[in-house]
């Protein structure tokens, strides 16, 4: 009970004037921030902090976890409408969301990514609110040994996601592994990889440069061509009477989706190390495994943008909590989200919950009231969004080039990185051509730089002995399961054949 | 089609062993007490990699996989004229943007594409290359405050009185 | 939105500022571009919170004529920022934020070319010193215990760092050789993760940074056993220093920024005059007390012969870490 009053002084708090236009600015800056390719909650909040000192720092935080919700939804506007996922969270919101938008859908596709987010939210700020503490002791007992077991799982969840040529599907896993670990070992802190002997690669190869290459110029390029220059993406026109359709079929067709995302993304974003892109995935992985009709799963599946958009946000909502409760920023956003907190004069950590009710319960009000913020905006621009798509394409086209250049060195602000993007992209056309799947690449880079140092200081702290994945008691049963759904695939696909021949016989 | 998988399996074959022998500079093997070394992760993904390029290798002299029984043309002459015109286009407006600094480049580049391969009206295109970049300018530079690269020092007094117009 | 203000209001006198672009720099040299200020590290470690805090006082007391711009390049342990600066290619618009990878990556990389001293030396704005932690879950209370712990496990005894060559470590190193410990010592990617598996209790000790502990040390989870400091560190009066125990060792990451190489005197003395401001600020003053650290102020030439002093300290530290 006590809570529940701690909750509503924080609510009443967020709805002061001030901190509601807060809000509500704040909201609006993150959606077009988040939908920028290249940009992200990151930059918005990194910029935004400074200025924050012309209000109180109760205020300050609450403008900033605004423009978070606000680009968090964001992302999936790129991912929808230009089919380039701006963060790596929205990569799985383009496995679906992108074909809506092909079939004349886009808004309806929006629509489910504004509902599902605004559920994954929501259900995430409840169970913030209701075991914040109990919860942080769970992440807590998350060492690397149980970090690389849940990478294990994701890997495992999306392994269906490959094309039907599983040599092909080998070649872009491995290949975006390997692409993840050039830069800097860890571990050894040696270089690696250094390819040529140019130093851009000493900082890695990011995420971005490798989707905005694969989606922003690979993939526009492929569709340039298919088309013959005929691009015409039948988008209807955008009514009242649409809308209410749409949300009605969003409902109907991505209820599932969005409570395993909802659920599923919330307990992975709150362990530090994993945050809310392994959740996002294993989101898609796990709605397709136990959807009725995994096939129509990637060709255009409201479930398909649900489950992700609910579990990225329900994870970024998660993923407040260690910052909040133990001082440790499980992304980029909120490191720079605890840097104004000690700017301000708050010490995240323990003691916080004790020290600074007022202000914590403040901060997790706005999170509902931002939240509800977010949907109500989201919904009220996707007739501008969709009516980009109605630009001719010999404009729409340009445009997101432009944009995926701009927004590539904008990222790391780096040359290096944009001619790779353009590297990987000319190259994305061609694998394209000889049906070589490409997401398990995109997705492998995001995942590789988690595991593998996750898989050596496990084996550090074993002394070298891999049974220490099987024998702790969390990583254990997490190891054992994603094992069998790997295996379980290629087992059912040996059987099948050799069912097969014996009939043949 | 069926020349072009073969040759793409072998440029990915061949780039997997220049990666395995890259990673083969820091430890690649699995060392007593300490687990794997810095290069192990690489090399063996490399490896799989050169493993599933050779039974991509195979299915195309199996013939199983559809681009190994096609004999279509890779892309045909409207396919090349596109690749070469977007793609060339690209390469050339991003190598122009150490030149004519980041936003010289958009411009040139909208140019190009509304114009010359759209066949948008001049009323149309030229309005559109100076507004975008100007756009771009004032949202990253002064709503972001990311730098963008300004080209050779020939472009300096137009960024002198933009900045002015920003800070 | 407070930006859209202000451009607003830049878009009405453009006019005006464009016709007196050189009023502003009657007194001197000021910057004609944003200030690329680079970060030797990724965004949330230390050495960024540090580099937002400064920015952002430069901010609040609007310091500057053009904003600092935070560029995080933290890869390859700092070389990445190293050759950034190194290269710039506009040297009188370019800082960089450093810790003691300064040092250490140039030595340990001496393929990049990179000579420290043709940096310019801009403000020493502090230095944060180390302290060894045990959770308190582990009933150890003094450095003597600690010892005889390390001891008894025989290389079963497992530390968190932020890498091989990286300042903890160091740092563990001298302590594991003075001490004949046998220590498996586990690489994170930063200070954070470092803290977290301390207070999961996923690793025994840690050596950090008292920024990066302080949370988990006020709510009593974190105790502090040593500090690496020349004298005790006031937030921590009863942890004694190594120099105690008898060892003539302290060890401190700096926090100071320098300007590219190549960067003109009239540049060179306008930032070190700006950060001499930020670091008189009471903003400032307060972090060093907040955080732990402590100042060490020096002027340009100082900085020189400190830069000097710390190359071959470290030279020393790295060839008996290698050793």
């Amino acid at each position: 009970m006590e809570i529940l009053a701690l909750l509503g002084d924080g609510m009443l708090l967020a709805l002061q004037p001030l901190n509601l236009s807060l809000i509500l600015i704040g909201v609006t800056v993150g959606l077009f921030i988040g939908a920028m390719p290249g940009l992200g909650s990151v930059n918005g909040v990194a910029i935004l902090l400074p200025i924050t000192f012309l209000v109180p720092p109760g205020s300050a935080i609450i403008f900033l976890a605004a423009i978070y919700y606000g680009a968090m939804y964001g992302g999936a506007i790129s991912s929808v409408t230009l089919g380039i996922p701006g963060a790596s969270t929205a990569v799985a919101t383009t496995f679906d969301g992108r074909p809506l938008a092909m079939q004349g859908k886009a808004s309806l596709a929006l629509v489910t990514a504004a509902l599902a987010s605004f559920i994954g939210g929501t259900v995430a700020n409840v169970f913030f609110t209701l075991f914040a503490p109990a919860l942080a002791s769970v992440a807590l007992s998350f060492g690397p040994p149980e970090i690389f077991a849940l990478m294990l799982l994701a890997f495992a969840t999306f392994v269906g996601l490959g094309g039907d040529d599983i040599p092909k599907t080998i070649v872009s896993i491995c290949l975006g592994l390997v692409l993840a670990s050039v830069g800097f070992d860890t571990i050894s802190g040696e270089p690696r990889l250094i390819l040529f002997e140019m130093q851009g690669f000493l900082q890695g190869i990011g995420f971005l440069v490798l989707a905005i290459g694969v989606y922003g110029i690979g993939e526009m390029l492929w569709t340039i061509e298919q088309s013959r220059g005929e691009v015409t993406t039948t988008t209807p026109r955008m009514t009242a009477r649409g809308m209410v359709d749409d949300t009605k079929e969003a409902v109907r067709r991505g209820w599932k989706g969005t409570w395993i995302g909802s659920v599923l993304g919330f307990f992975v974003g709150v362990l530090p190390a994993a945050g809310a892109t392994p959740g996002s995935l294993m989101s898609y992985g796990v709605a397709k495994m136990v959807s009725r009709t995994p096939e129509k799963f990637g060709k255009g599946n409201p479930d398909g943008v649900a489950a992700p958009e609910a579990a990225n946000n329900s994870a970024s909502t998660g993923s407040m909590l260690p910052m909040l409760t133990l001082g440790i920023p499980g992304s980029p956003t909120t490191a720079i989200l605890l840097g104004g907190m000690v700017i301000w004069g708050l010490v995240p950590g323990p003691r916080l919950f004790v020290d600074e009710t007022e202000f914590v319960w403040g901060l997790i009000g706005s999170f509902y009231i931002s939240n509800l913020a977010a949907v109500i905006i989201n919904l009220a621009f996707i007739p501008l969004f969709v009516w980009m798509l109605r630009m001719p394409f010999t404009i729409l086209a340009p445009m997101i080039f432009v944009l995926s250049i701009a927004g590539g060195y904008a990222a790391t602000r780096d040359m290096h990185d944009v001619w790779l993007m353009v590297i990987f992209g000319l190259g994305a056309f061609f694998l394209r051509r000889f049906d070589y799947p490409l997401a398990p690449a995109v997705l492998a880079i995001v995942l590789g730089p988690i595991a593998e140092p996750t898989l050596r200081q496990s084996l550090l702290l074993s002394s070298g002995d891999p049974s220490i994945f099987f024998t702790r008691p969390i990583a254990g049963p997490i190891t054992v399961i994603a094992l069998i759904l790997i295996f379980l695939p290629a087992i059912q696909l040996l059987r099948r054949r050799r069912a097969a021949r014996r009939r043949a016989a | 089609m069926r020349t072009g998988e073969i040759v793409t399996a072998g440029l990915l074959g061949l780039f997997s062993l220049y990666l395995m022998w890259k990673s083969a500079e820091l430890p690649v093997g699995y060392i007593a007490g300490q687990g794997p070394g810095g290069g192990f992760w690489p090399f063996w993904l490399s490896a799989v990699m050169l493993l599933a390029c050779g039974m991509i290798a195979l299915n195309w002299w199996r013939g199983t996989s559809p681009p190994s029984q096609s004999d279509e043309p890779l892309l045909d002459a409207y396919g090349w004229r596109t690749l070469a015109l977007v793609g060339g286009g690209i390469v050339v407006f991003v190598g122009l943007i150490n030149v004519v600094s980041m936003y010289g480049a958009i411009a040139v580049f909208l140019l190009y594409y509304m114009r010359f391969l759209g066949r948008h009206s001049w009323a149309l295109t030229l309005p559109m290359a100076l507004i975008v970049p100007l756009a771009f300018f004032f949202f990253f530079e002064g709503a972001m405050r990311i730098t963008m690269p300004s080209g050779m020092s020939f472009t300096d007094p137009v960024f002198d009185v933009l900045y002015d117009i920003i800070y | 939105m407070p930006i859209t203000k202000r451009s607003l209001l830049g878009a009405a006198c453009a006019g005006l500022l464009a016709l007196t672009p050189m009023a502003a720099t009657a007194e001197g040299w000021e910057p004609r571009r944003p200030i690329d200020f680079v970060i030797m590290a990724g965004p949330g470690g230390g050495a960024d919170q540090i580099a937002r805090f400064i920015q952002s006082v430069a901010e609040k007391h609007d310091m500057t004529g053009r904003p600092l711009v935070p560029n995080n390049k933290g890869g390859g342990s700092g070389a990445e920022a190293l050759l950034h600066v190194g290269q710039a290619s506009d040297p009188d618009h370019t800082i960089l934020v450093t810790l003691n990878s300064f040092f250490t990556t140039p030595l340990r990389q001496e393929n990049l070319g990179i000579d420290i001293q043709e940096f310019t030396p801009v403000a020493m704005m502090g230095v944060d010193p180390f302290v060894l932690w045990v959770h308190a879950d582990s009933g150890i209370t003094t450095f003597e215990e600690y010892v005889e712990q390390v001891k008894s496990m025989g290389g079963e005894y497992v530390m968190g760092g932020t890498g091989q060559g990286q300042e903890d470590s160091i740092v563990i190193a001298f302590m594991s050789d003075a001490y004949g410990l046998d220590i498996t010592y586990i690489p994170y990617d930063g200070g954070g993760a470092v803290a977290k598996d301390l207070a999961g209790k996923q690793i025994m000790a840690t050596v950090n940074n008292p920024a990066e502990a302080k949370g988990f040390y006020e709510a009593g989870d974190f105790v502090p056993l040593l500090a690496f400091s020349d004298e005790r560190m006031p937030a921590y009066p009863d942890v004694p220093t190594m120099k105690e125990k008898g060892h003539d060792f302290s060890y401190y990451n700096q926090r100071a920024v320098v300007g590219a190489p190549g960067m003109s005197e009239e540049a060179a003395a306008y930032y070190q005059d700006l950060f001499t401001r930020i670091y008189e600020t009471e903003e400032w003053q307060g972090y060093l007390e907040s955080e732990s650290l402590s100042p060490l102020w020096m002027d340009a030439d100082e900085q020189r012969a400190y830069w000097q002093q710390q190359v071959e300290n470290h030279r020393r530290l790295l060839a008996a870490l290698a050793g």
